[in-house]
């Protein structure tokens, strides 16, 4: 990594980032994920959440699990602001091919191509992919 | 698992005494356990209970106790929003004791 930051105690910040890439029911990544991110939000690192594949759909607006029997975490990603978590990435290519746009989103995002999402990877010191 | 019986109505609590199915949640539920850790509760408690009932109705999480704390100071001003007023409230710590009292699981992410 090439410019290291520092918190104002001294201690080092490195860039995490968290790839979702699976839907938000049918297998637990998507709400392990959230939970990782909410608890590692206590140590003010530079967090960033990227949305990639069928994960795009974690954070799409109208989610309704009364049929599956499963909570709908869904309204929890509009508590990632509040815990200092506002880079949220969507790859472009896997919004338009489930017919999606930024505005099926419950929460702001920076709409990346996939080589943009590539490059922003590159620059990552840590990426946890679920 | 457990059960405590409050007025007459058996809910079942976790093995850490956090109500199992916040739906069942009554105030006398939330004094019973508080007097159960030797906290009675006033109106300075109940109005940061309300409002951690309606942070989970918003957002499904019980916050972590920074994020409650700035949470409090935005709706209910810089004086509650503090930690030094959270904690005389709730010694045991104000996440995870408020949260207990409103019926809500154990913050995320509190050990």
């Amino acid at each position: 990594m090439s410019d290291e930051m520092m918190d104002e105690e001294g201690g080092v910040v490195k860039k995490f980032m968290y790839v979702n890439r699976k839907a938000p029911y049918g297998t637990i990544y998507a709400l392990e994920s959230l939970e990782v991110v909410l608890i590692a939000a206590a140590f003010e690192q530079d967090v960033s959440l990227a949305f990639i594949d069928d994960g795009v759909y974690q954070i799409k607006k109208g989610q309704d699990t009364s049929g599956i029997d499963m909570k709908n975490f869904s309204p929890t990603y509009r508590a990632l602001e509040m815990y200092d978590v506002e880079k949220l990435y969507v790859e472009k290519e896997s919004m338009e091919e489930r017919g999606l746009t930024e505005e099926d989103f419950l929460v702001p995002v920076e709409v990346l191509g996939r080589q943009d999402m590539a490059d922003m990877m590159e620059e990552q010191d840590i990426i946890l992919s679920f | 698992m457990g059960t405590i019986s409050v007025n007459g109505q058996d809910v079942e609590v976790d093995e850490e005494g956090y109500l199992a199915n916040l739906t069942e949640w009554t105030k006398e539920i939330g004094a019973y356990m508080a007097k159960a850790d030797d906290c009675e509760l006033a109106d300075d408690h109940w109005e940061i209970i309300s409002f951690l009932r309606e942070y989970y109705e918003e957002y499904q999480i019980a916050p972590a106790v920074r994020v409650l704390t700035k949470a409090v100071g935005k709706k209910l001003g810089k004086d509650k929003g503090n930690s030094k007023y959270l904690y005389e409230l709730f010694p045991y710590g104000p996440a995870k004791q408020a949260c207990k009292y409103a019926g809500l699981p154990k913050p995320t992410g509190c050990v």
